[in-house]
């Protein structure tokens, strides 16, 4: 999301318009998405309140979960996100500047809504966090091995991760399986794969090799080089539980 | 008050659950829904809905700081209690050794982490009848419904329809005019607003 269009970009780059909110959010419910997670990639990186009142149209016509990223940065931010009829926030940057904002939401507003989204990747063998990925001048380090920053935020209440491997975003290449993986071994809340998805057996493949509890794609759903319900198809004839419709 | 007719529902209003998607399913459903704490106006009501999100003692103190505590076991028309609003009817939880409605005999109980087996159960997953359940009239054996929970009401002599995660347990139950679905209809997709349909026409 910026701007109430929905953007993607590569490896968080170049990103283009790709549709009105409200169009999609109808698309992907009618196609069978099992959730769907809206990102404010703008809004950490600059600093800024955000205008927050598509959450609530997009609330009105979305009958499956959805959770919102970006910009959350406080309770009062969690709370307006939440009452405008989010099910979930997705904390990414806030939460590795002041870790303390996972246990304070979780405390509040209970570790089913609070999701924490990680963009992870690997350098020279060993996963490391990246903040503020939304704007590419402003990327960095976040000075935190993946591994130890998934035990910390579960300690501090965190409900669900999001891992986005880096390496691998928008190149559609496959799911990093060794590295989520490696992660589901060290939580025990849901994992949602992100990050690499291009065709319908890097999904079978997460699923199977990485025991991942979710699969998050972008670039193939909106460019519908795959459609949902054909994908669930798909993954149900290969043994894996899926809801179908 | 709504009006002079009765034909609207009460959505409890406990205080900090989040309560915006049920309405929009209500709204979906073309049904105007109150969200209230008035003991007359939940009197008055077609219909009652009791949701509840957080924890089960925080809950109750909440419900007791209004006495609906002592209300809604005297309600004599649908109640549909969702999630936490279902466990709150039971006898009590393990989740803060909180002591519930008592409504329905049973217990609340958490789960145990496995590591195929995520804690919250958070996301899709079955549900099987196990009697004839109208709340899942035209609803397929096994079809999946959206559940976020860590606590769990152990089998009953009233569940009609149970659900698998790790342990087998309820997530609907019937007692009279009082409902409940451990998961969330208003975000279970087209099942779940089958389930509430159900609900809003049940006529005993």
């Amino acid at each position: 999301m910026r701007d109430g269009k929905v953007v993607k970009g590569v490896q968080f780059r170049n990103h283009e318009v790709v549709g009105d909110i409200i169009d999609l959010a109808e698309r992907y419910r009618d196609e069978g998405a099992d959730e769907l997670v809206f990102y404010d990639i703008t809004a950490s990186p600059e600093g800024r309140s955000v205008d927050r009142s598509w959450i609530n149209r997009v609330a009105a016509v979305l009958d499956i979960p959805f959770c919102v990223a970006g910009g959350i940065r406080s309770l009062a931010d969690a709370e307006e996100v939440l009452n405008f009829g989010a099910d979930k926030i997705s904390i990414n940057s806030p939460a590795l500047a002041n870790p303390e904002l996972i246990t304070e939401l979780a405390r509040r507003f209970g570790s089913q809504c609070v999701v924490v989204g990680i963009d992870s990747r690997d350098e020279d063998g060993i996963y490391r966090v990246y903040q503020n990925t939304g704007d590419p001048d402003k990327t960095s380090q976040a000075g935190r091995e993946t591994v130890a920053w998934v035990q910390e935020a579960e300690q501090r209440g965190a409900g669900e991760f999001v891992l986005n491997c880096m390496n691998q975003d928008g190149v559609r290449q496959g799911y990093d399986i060794s590295q989520l993986a490696l992660v589901r071994q060290h939580c025990t809340v849901p994992l949602i794969a992100s990050g690499g998805a291009g065709a319908r057996e890097h999904f079978a493949a997460v699923f199977q090799e990485a025991h991942v509890d979710g699969a998050l794609a972008a670039s193939v759903f909106h460019k519908q080089i795959i459609e949902i319900g054909a994908l669930k198809s798909y993954l149900n004839d290969n043994n894996i539980e899926v809801r179908l419709q | 008050m709504p009006g002079n007719n009765s034909n609207y529902v009460a959505i409890i209003d406990g205080g900090g659950a989040n309560i915006a998607s049920l309405q929009f399913a209500l709204w979906r459903l073309n049904t105007e829904a109150v969200l209230t704490s008035d003991h007359e106006v939940i009197q008055r009501a077609a219909r009652v809905i009791l949701p509840g999100v957080g924890a089960a003692r925080a809950a109750m103190d909440k419900l007791r700081a209004q006495q609906l505590d002592r209300l809604i076991p005297t309600l004599r028309q649908p109640l549909l209690g969702i999630c936490l609003g279902m466990q709150l009817r039971v006898d009590g939880s393990e989740d803060d050794d909180a002591t519930c409605l008592g409504i329905i005999a049973g217990r609340a109980r958490r789960f145990a982490p496995a590591p195929d087996r995520p804690v919250p159960h958070m996301g899709w997953n079955r549900v099987e009848k196990t009697r004839n359940a109208r709340l899942l009239d035209g609803i397929a054996d096994g079809a999946h419904f959206y559940f976020v929970h860590s606590y769990a009401v152990d089998m009953v002599a009233t569940t009609t329809g149970c659900t698998d995660y790790g342990r087998t347990f309820t997530s609907v139950v019937r007692k009279g005019n009082f409902m409940g679905t451990q998961f969330h209809p208003e975000r279970s997709g087209a099942c779940g607003a089958k389930l509430l349909q159900n609900f809003l026409q049940l006529v005993d």
